[in-house]
């Protein structure tokens, strides 16, 4: 008899220990991109604004499925493609079910293809990719698939937004394009062309020209011709110290028109132009972040600059990463059935921390959004970059950018 | 023809600032027959130091002390460091050398991390001097070109005309001998790391707020300064200069100029291929000189080192 109660008591203890185990899951969510080596500072960046948004945005409103948390879990690929096939199987072997990943083109391409090959033979532990800052337009064309969504607007849906504003402003009569030269300032070169000479015939190209990349000490005889071209604005896709370089060079030898940028931003840039960009600098992205677009999102960032006071929210669209992921687990009722999440991530519709309304096209997993053209400034700045007191205000909006745009994607679903 | 002047000018702040890094090295290459892998690596310290100071004292107070600290940091290197390892021979003070590098990059990253400073120009060197058909020339570039030809002068009368001069030269020749005569050749050799790296210094500083201040920027210029005292002749001064103004002048006009091999080719009697999608030589066509700019000087090393493996002023063999 005594037996048998101890036996129940243990019993139902060991029940009660399980049920609480499973009431308090985690959703985890892999993080693979660079932490270490020359693109760490980037990584690192995006790494702490998704824990913070997963915290702030999910963890501290209860959670998801009526009180399960979001953990992001790190994985450092050294921006390499073989290195995060591997960082990917070992996420998938801790039976993590989210991949984030978004510095690279080149790494999205390794990873979208591996992801989809594991769902096709692991029907048991699918994963789905979340791409949040890899613009490489063939991810929503032909390389797309049912596990890969794309945050970030893409490099055609940002020059479609960049030639927009290009194309209404009539003191522009010639354009220079140059960039760096591998595939992606090859893609920005083209799409600029194809735009520009769609929506203003009349707009005469005066340079389209590609520099090797990184390896450019001086970029004098480059701002030269750009000067001596006549140019009334400059359109380039640089990032890094080859965006520092080409644009302090090409304000201080008198080029005095507007430079649009899809880069040139936070991560040291914007204090390295500080005065010298002011009225000069243009920059398209999705995610205003100046004026704040509510109270909300003021005081998020504030929140997020008390937690890391030289950090910058330089990527706005993970919030919606983790909102939308956290509003698609709850519709679907499960965490781990990724094709339920996958099915309500598809055509789902939501407000965005920074204002507007996001669309997930279902035809190609592309985030439909609105996409501004912002200026490097430090008047009307709120928050700004680098802690120099300048920062980007959003000068105009291309709301829903793109919605119609056609797709080469032909998606199988499971 | 005005954008031959302009590019002419652009060369010239070009290859002076390559100059000040070279000269340091080639002196130090005489003095001790190896190359010093960390030469670019003080340039970078320069900027950094020059930065810092800045932030505090303003530009022209780094301009004087970050040089100094520069100079004495190096200094302490050969003291502490080389002189240890020079009797182990020249392969251990390579990978010396070589590793110092990698460890100044690590520690800038680890003090400055990894982006940008924002380090700029002082204000009343923020305007434009005179500009010739639109392009404009920022008085800054007027007072770098100012100073590394202050600097070459000092440099020239020091080692030229002064006693300092005379034992430093015949120190870099016959120590055995200067040494014998009384001088101490040790601290010769501090000194002229010192100096050496010194000027590296002064390049960084004046070269950080226009060609941007970052932990690559080491990397960015090491490989072109190597280049430089190869060709002019590793050891002497005046091809340091010369092979310095020549790699300039030729960089600077090579990306001016949008010819391309097209040109060249249709020039020299071929026609260019009607569909170049299938050309097998589709990439050659469409070579332009500014996407082979910045690899010319190596080409130009390449030859040197073929027909006069001295270099252009050289005395000895490479």
């Amino acid at each position: 008899m005594r037996k048998s109660t101890k036996l129940g008591l243990s019993a139902s203890l060991a029940l009660a220990i399980g049920a609480s185990a499973s009431f308090a899951d985690t959703v985890k969510i892999a993080f693979i991109d660079p932490l270490s080596g020359p693109f760490a500072g980037t990584g690192t960046n995006g790494l702490h604004q998704y824990e913070f948004a997963a915290e702030e945005l999910v963890n501290k409103k209860g959670g998801v499925l009526g009180g399960d948390n979001f953990e992001i879990v790190a994985f450092d690929n050294k921006i390499s493609p073989k290195e995060s096939l591997i960082q990917l199987q070992v996420a998938i072997d801790q039976g993590i079910r989210f991949i984030a990943q978004g510095n690279s083109s080149g790494v999205a391409n390794a990873l979208t293809e591996a992801i989809d090959k594991h769902n096709k033979r692991n029907p048991d532990d699918r994963v789905l990719f979340l791409n949040y800052s890899a613009v490489d337009p063939a991810l929503t064309n032909d390389k797309c698939n049912f596990w890969h969504f794309r945050f970030d607007a893409n490099a055609d849906i940002k020059m479609d937004a960049l030639t927009d504003v290009i194309a209404a402003d009539d003191s522009i009569k010639k354009v220079y394009i140059i960039g760096q030269d591998y595939s992606f300032g090859k893609a920005v070169a083209d799409a600029a062309v194809r735009f520009l000479t769609e929506k203003r015939p009349d707009i005469e190209i005066v340079g389209n020209e590609l520099h090797p990349i990184g390896k450019v000490k001086d970029f004098t005889p480059y701002s030269r011709k750009i000067v001596s071209s006549g140019a009334d604005a400059m359109i380039t896709g640089n990032w890094g110290a080859d965006m520092v370089g080409l644009g302090k060079s090409v304000m201080e030898n008198g080029y005095t028109g507007p430079i649009y940028t899809y880069y040139a931003a936070a991560d040291g840039i914007t204090a390295a132009f500080g005065e010298a960009g002011k009225g000069s600098l243009r920059l398209v992205a999705e995610g205003q972040i100046n004026p704040p677009a509510s109270d909300a999102a003021a005081a998020y960032y504030t929140a997020f600059k008390a937690k890391h006071p030289d950090g910058n929210i330089s990527q706005a669209r993970i919030t919606n990463v983790i909102e939308m992921l956290a509003k698609a687990i709850n519709e679907a009722g499960s965490a781990t059935d990724v094709v339920a999440v996958a099915t309500a991530l598809e055509g789902m519709e939501h407000d965005s921390l920074w204002g507007g309304s996001l669309k997930m096209r279902p035809q190609d997993h592309q985030l439909i959004q609105d996409v501004h053209i912002h200026a490097h400034t430090n008047e009307g700045i709120t928050f700004d970059y680098d802690n120099s007191g300048y920062g980007l205000v959003a000068e105009s909006t291309v709301k829903m950018a793109a919605m119609d745009s056609s797709t080469t994607c032909d998606m199988k679903r499971p | 023809m005005d954008l031959i002047l302009v590019n002419l000018i652009d060369g010239l702040v070009t290859g002076l600032l390559l100059f000040m890094l070279s000269a340091g090295l080639t002196l130090i290459f005489s003095m001790m027959g190896v190359l010093n892998f960390a030469h670019a690596s003080f340039y970078m310290l320069g900027a950094y130091f020059a930065y810092q100071i800045s932030t505090y004292m303003g530009f022209w107070a780094g301009l004087l002390i970050a040089p100094l600290i520069v100079g004495i940091a190096g200094a302490g290197v050969e003291r502490y460091g080389l002189r240890k390892v020079h009797q182990y021979g020249h392969v251990p003070e390579l990978i010396f050398t070589f590793g110092l590098a990698l460890l100044i990059e690590e520690l800038v990253q680890y003090i400055w991390g990894k982006n940008h400073v924002a380090y700029s120009a002082p204000e009343v060197l923020q305007f434009t001097l005179f500009s010739i058909s639109g392009n404009a020339i920022p008085a800054y570039k007027i007072f770098m070109i100012f100073v590394s030809v202050s600097i070459f002068i000092a440099l020239l009368y020091v080692l030229t005309r002064t006693r300092v001069g005379m034992i430093i030269q015949a120190s870099l020749t016959y120590p055995k001998t200067v040494e014998a005569l009384g001088h101490n050749v040790p601290l010769v050799f501090m000194g002229v790391f010192g100096v050496g790296t010194a000027l590296a210094g002064v390049a960084g500083v004046i070269a950080g707020p226009v060609l941007g201040t970052f932990p690559g920027m080491a990397f960015l210029l090491g490989s072109i300064v190597f280049v430089t005292i190869v060709i002019g002749g590793l050891g002497s001064l005046w091809g340091a200069l010369v092979a310095s103004l020549l790699i300039g002048w030729i960089t600077t006009f090579a990306a001016s100029y949008n010819v391309g091999m097209e040109d060249l080719l249709t020039l020299i009697g071929f026609t260019k291929p009607e569909d170049l999608s299938e050309s097998a030589l589709r990439d050659l066509w469409t070579l332009t000189l500014p996407q082979i700019g910045p690899i010319l000087p190596y080409i130009l090393m390449v030859l040197i080192l073929v027909f006069r493996p001295q270099g252009l002023l050289g005395k000895r063999d490479a």
